[in-house]
């Protein structure tokens, strides 16, 4: 579905990879090594070349916000541009932001929230529904359960695989090698700025 | 001319200079460290403004739409790198400066030429008597809009960078996603005139009146003349501020909407 080749930007690559739908690729590697930046270069955030297309159409085709959409990036640490929780996913199907939100184990009152007293793992999970709802084709998901506690860890994950299920490629990184093999259907190791089969 | 004007001899600006000495002392006994910045400020205005007098003297006799032109310019080229100074974030590679000076240019120079061709009306229009000041109370207080508007920019899309590129990996597009911060940055750069606006009058005098009825003019002439500066003033600080957000706006983006900082540069102190 994704296939990405000679990506190249700053201290990375060249990097060829292909995102089938329904798969989960875990990614990890030393920190420093770029794993962020790689994500946000597959999602056009940073200045980056290469030939990627998704279901075929190329990436150069398509505008960047179209390109986005569908190519989904969640850093670690996201941001808000609104004091309440409701005016980031405006514009979205409330039906699917209440079941992305109950899967998570956040109730619908979360959208009344001040952002400004949302805890790490609120904001972590908030995130995710945020992109989640817009059902984005690849989702890049950067350390997606860093913040969260062991029961909030195991639904986000739930939910990826479901969402996975349904046909989402999803790339993620992460730190935890326990979780790598647990959740991912594949693994690809990021070092030397380049990503490899094999662990270094 | 009503009254009369009272010349002042370098003795009289000497007794005023003592009161720069009590700034100073002020500065060493509470520690501030300001008297060397102060004395340097104090003697770079004495300079400045007895080199600007005599230049003005010269160009005021001569009438040259070329001389005028090229006073102009230098002006201009001044004020853009004061306006590039005052910044903390610079966008690199002279685009600051560019960006800046141009801004000055446009809005400076249409207001100031439509002054000097529709209210005023001097013979001949460029005649540097009305046109050198006419442009520098402009020029001056438009470069305020723009380095307020232009900083404002730099750093607010620099503290909101998080929540600027969610917006963009989520689809938004770089226009919606910078707005908010455009619009603030817009408003930063007009409120110093609106302040003045407001103020004028009651709270404070401003300068040219000021300097007007000292020399002699009726106030209630040396009034229209400050209201029509402080319209023209309002004028070309809105065109330049404008111009100046909106393209640092443009440079800190490219065509793929992404959020370029990597084209800002923190000055170095």
């Amino acid at each position: 579905m994704l296939n990405v080749r000679n990506l190249n930007r700053l201290n990375i690559g060249p990097i060829d990879l292909d995102v089938a739908g329904g798969e989960i690729i875990a990614l990890t590697g030393p920190s420093g090594a770029g794993k962020s930046l790689l994500l946000r270069a597959i999602a056009d955030l940073d200045p980056n070349e290469g030939e990627l297309s998704l279901l075929g159409q190329n990436r150069d085709a398509m505008d960047a916000p179209d390109w986005r959409k569908q190519v989904m990036y969640v850093p670690a640490h996201t941001g808000w541009w609104a004091d309440t929780v409701e005016p980031h996913f405006a514009g979205l199907e409330r039906a699917q932001v209440k079941e992305t939100l109950h899967h998570l184990s956040l109730e619908t009152t979360a959208l009344g929230w001040q952002v400004a007293n949302l805890s790490t793992g609120e904001r972590q999970r908030l995130a995710l529904a945020r992109a989640l709802a817009h059902a984005p084709k690849i989702l890049l998901l950067d350390e997606p359960t860093s913040g969260l506690d062991a029961d909030n860890a195991v639904r986000a994950e739930k939910l990826i695989a479901e969402i996975a299920k349904k046909g989402t490629g999803v790339v993620f990184v992460t730190h935890d090698a326990v979780q790598a093999e647990r959740l991912g259907t594949r693994r690809l190791y990021f070092y030397d700025g380049q990503l490899h089969e094999t662990a270094p | 001319m009503t009254g009369i004007y009272v010349q002042l001899s370098y003795f009289d600006l000497a007794i005023a200079s003592v009161l720069l000495l009590l700034a100073g002392g002020l500065s060493v006994a509470l520690n501030l460290g300001l008297e060397k910045s102060l004395g340097i400020a104090a003697l770079r205005t004495t300079v400045q403004l007895t080199l600007i007098g005599l230049v003005l003297k010269i160009l005021f006799q001569l009438v040259s739409p070329w001389w005028t032109g090229l006073a102009a310019l230098v002006m201009v080229l001044l004020a853009g790198r004061e306006a590039t100074a005052r910044q903390t974030l610079r966008l690199r590679d002279g685009w600051g400066y560019s960006i800046a000076t141009t801004s000055l240019v446009t809005a400076s120079g249409i207001v100031t030429v439509l002054a000097l061709t529709t209210a005023i009306r001097p013979e001949p229009w460029y005649d540097p008597r009305f046109a050198l000041p006419l442009l520098g109370m402009v020029m001056g207080n438009t470069m305020n809009g723009v380095a307020v508007g232009m900083e404002r920019l730099s750093s607010t899309l620099k503290r909101e960078k998080d929540a600027i590129e969610a917006r963009l990996s989520l689809g938004h597009s770089r226009r919606d996603a910078v707005r908010p911060y455009v619009q603030e940055s817009l408003r930063a750069g007009l409120m110093h005139i609106i302040n003045a606006m407001s103020a004028a009058g009651l709270i404070s005098l401003p300068g040219m009146m000021t300097g007007q009825i000292l020399a002699g003019v009726s106030p209630t002439e040396a009034v229209k003349y400050q209201i029509l500066i402080m319209f023209l003033i309002a004028g070309s600080t809105s065109i330049g501020a404008l111009v100046a957000v909106l393209a640092t706006s443009w440079r800190l983006g490219d065509e793929r909407d992404r959020l370029r900082l990597d084209r800002l540069r923190e000055r170095a102190r």
